[in-house]
């Protein structure tokens, strides 16, 4: 693929004893934010790693903004930035120290580093940091430096490795926002990520990545939907009624959930068998208190495609200034 | 790439100064450090068993190659901090020139260890020592210090590229302290058992502070020993620096 920002073709790495990256094949294209996504030990980590040059694959061809990752090393160098699992920072500097010194290794110049330190202190709002030193940041900062960092070159190739991992929500928002602002520039990101709302929310495509390989690959809505389909949702007023209802119904694969007075139902015919549903219920006196149709989650998607439960076992209230999408996309009715 | 490779080990050195900038205290404490021990082992613990003459000029260039040793330590500590923190992963990711992380961390610590040199020379000197054969081989000596702790500081930078944890650094922090006092810094080898003899006198920190005695002036020194001092820092480089080299350029394994 020619507009390809980074390609793989059967890249293996053993690492730490064990098949990190086993035969891994991904194409993103230029421009657009990849989400790999997959549970700790998938070869996440691993494969940022490769592609930023900080390991070297034991076979398989890895190519990062047209160059070979092994034999062009430093033309890939000039072109990436690397947002690494860890805060990669000299602790004991302030912000504008870190910044400086990595533009002179950019070889920015002095003057240019300067000014780039400047301009990103002031976009990701850390110029009232001061001399202070990067040890005394919260988390939240460290992390926006780190991003900063990471983009003192304008890279045309972005890795973030778990961005948000260990982040409050507000820092998970800060974030977030970042990326999206970044990608209107034209930048291409690969972002790795145990979050599915994560993937959810930033990503154009998502690879699920399982024991070093990629097990799916597509749109989130489309792995959504290699799921099984629309679901139609109902809750009830009363959760007495959830029996009565499900018989009624007499759709396949109906589950129901008693806690949350909630009876799901494939909708294979989305708005006809959504119709059904309400004369059904309506016919039969049954209130419902909500009626939704919606595509299944990226967690079932994930749940269907690794044959393991999701690794995002953080509940999604806690990301509430991020919005809901994890819990699906609904359609009012 | 290699058309910025001063440009960036200065960059890195720089780097360096701008954290001592940052921790005044620790820097200084650095480098009272060994004048303490040398105000201890000069009038507390005293007495320079088995030697002839004033025992401040036996003592002095002791303590000074004993500088240098412990300063592998420093080096250690710096190195694995670095691979700890991450910061190193960013250098690597980044269109650096290839040695510029590892010149820049010895040239900071070479740096430091002069400044070491200076004050203890400094210290003993206000206790009325003195280097006797004026300042060609004065300098000579000091040369020889230095070139005792650029071997020092490969040792260091590969043992940290190994060890890569903290908890082993901490083992080797202690282990420092054994094989500098195996030496001849505080007492002749004519004291000891002659297996401890044999073993002190083959320590290449004793070979160095022979040679820098003798080049002082004082009591301990041998003639001719110098060539023993330029051949085991130059043999410890010829194993470690490449080892260092190697190591790190292997960080991608």
């Amino acid at each position: 693929m020619a507009d390809a920002a980074i390609t793989v073709e059967g890249a293996h790495k053993r690492y730490g004893g064990k098949r990190a990256l086993d035969g891994l094949d991904l194409t993103v294209a230029r421009g657009t934010v990849h989400g790999v996504l997959g549970p700790n030990g998938a070869g996440k980590t691993t494969l940022v790693r490769v592609l930023a040059t900080l390991l070297r694959p034991d076979a398989g061809r890895v190519e990062v903004a047209g160059h070979d990752v092994v034999t062009d090393a430093y033309a890939v160098r000039m072109r990436i930035g690397l947002l690494g699992q860890h805060a990669a920072l000299d602790e004991e500097l302030g912000g504008r120290q870190n910044l400086e010194l990595f533009g002179r290794l950019h070889h920015l110049g002095a003057k240019r580093a300067r000014a780039r330190a400047g301009e990103l202190l002031e976009r990701f709002a850390l110029t009232d940091t001061g001399r202070k030193p990067v040890s005394a940041y919260s988390g939240g900062m460290r992390r926006r430096l780190d991003l900063a960092a990471s983009l003192l070159t304008e890279p045309e190739v972005l890795f973030l490795d778990e961005p948000t991992t260990g982040l409050d929500p507000r820092g998970r928002a800060e974030v977030w926002d970042s990326v999206r602002s970044l990608v209107g520039g034209g930048t291409t990101v690969l972002l790795t990520t145990q979050y599915l709302e994560e993937a959810d929310q930033l990503a154009d495509r998502v690879s699920v990545v399982d024991a070093g390989r990629v097990v799916a690959d597509g749109t989130p809505d489309e792995l959504k939907a290699a799921t099984g389909g629309d679901r139609v949702d109902v809750v009830l007023r009363d959760a007495g009624q959830l029996g009565t209802a499900a018989a009624l119904l007499a759709l396949p694969g109906v589950r129901v959930d008693a806690d949350r007075r909630l009876l799901s139902a494939p909708a294979t015919d989305r708005m006809a068998t959504l119709s059904r549903v309400v004369r059904t219920l309506q016919e039969a006196g049954i209130e419902a208190a909500d009626i939704a149709l919606r595509r299944p989650t990226l967690d079932e998607a994930f749940l269907h495609l690794t044959g393991g439960p999701s690794p995002d076992h953080q509940p999604a209230s806690g990301h509430s200034a991020s919005g809901h999408l994890a819990d699906g996309t609904k359609e009012p009715v | 790439m290699t058309a910025y490779a001063l440009t960036d080990s200065w960059t890195m050195t720089r780097r360096e100064l701008a954290r001592w900038a940052r921790r005044p205290v620790a820097v200084v404490v650095n480098l009272v450090f060994p004048v303490m021990m040398l105000l201890m082992f000069g009038y507390l613990v005293g007495g320079g068993r088995g030697v002839a003459g004033d025992y401040l000029d036996y003592l002095v260039p002791g303590m000074l190659a004993l500088t240098m040793a412990f300063g592998l330590e420093g080096t250690m500590v710096a190195v694995t901090q670095d691979l700890d923190k991450g910061v190193v992963d960013r250098f690597r990711a980044m269109p650096m020139a290839d040695g510029a992380v590892l010149v820049g961390r010895a040239a900071a610590d070479m740096l430091q260890s002069a400044l070491g040199l200076a004050v203890m020379i400094a210290v003993a000197s206000a206790l009325g020592w003195r280097a006797e054969r004026g300042p060609g081989p004065f300098l000579a000596a000091v040369g020889l210090l230095l070139l005792f702790r650029f071997a020092m500081l490969w040792i260091g930078i590969h043992l940290a590229l190994v060890a890569g944890r903290p908890e082993l650094v901490q083992a080797v922090q202690i282990l420092v302290w054994p094989v500098g006092f195996l030496s001849n810094a505080f007492a002749a080898p004519g004291t000891m058992p002659d297996w401890l003899g044999t073993v002190v006198q083959w320590n290449p920190m004793s070979q160095t502070a022979t040679a820098v005695r003798d080049l002082f002036g004082g009591p301990g020194g041998e003639p001719g020993h110098v060539w023993a001092a330029v051949a085991w820092p130059l043999a410890l480089l010829a194993v470690f620096f490449p080892l260092a080299v190697r190591r790190f350029a292997r960080l991608d394994r």
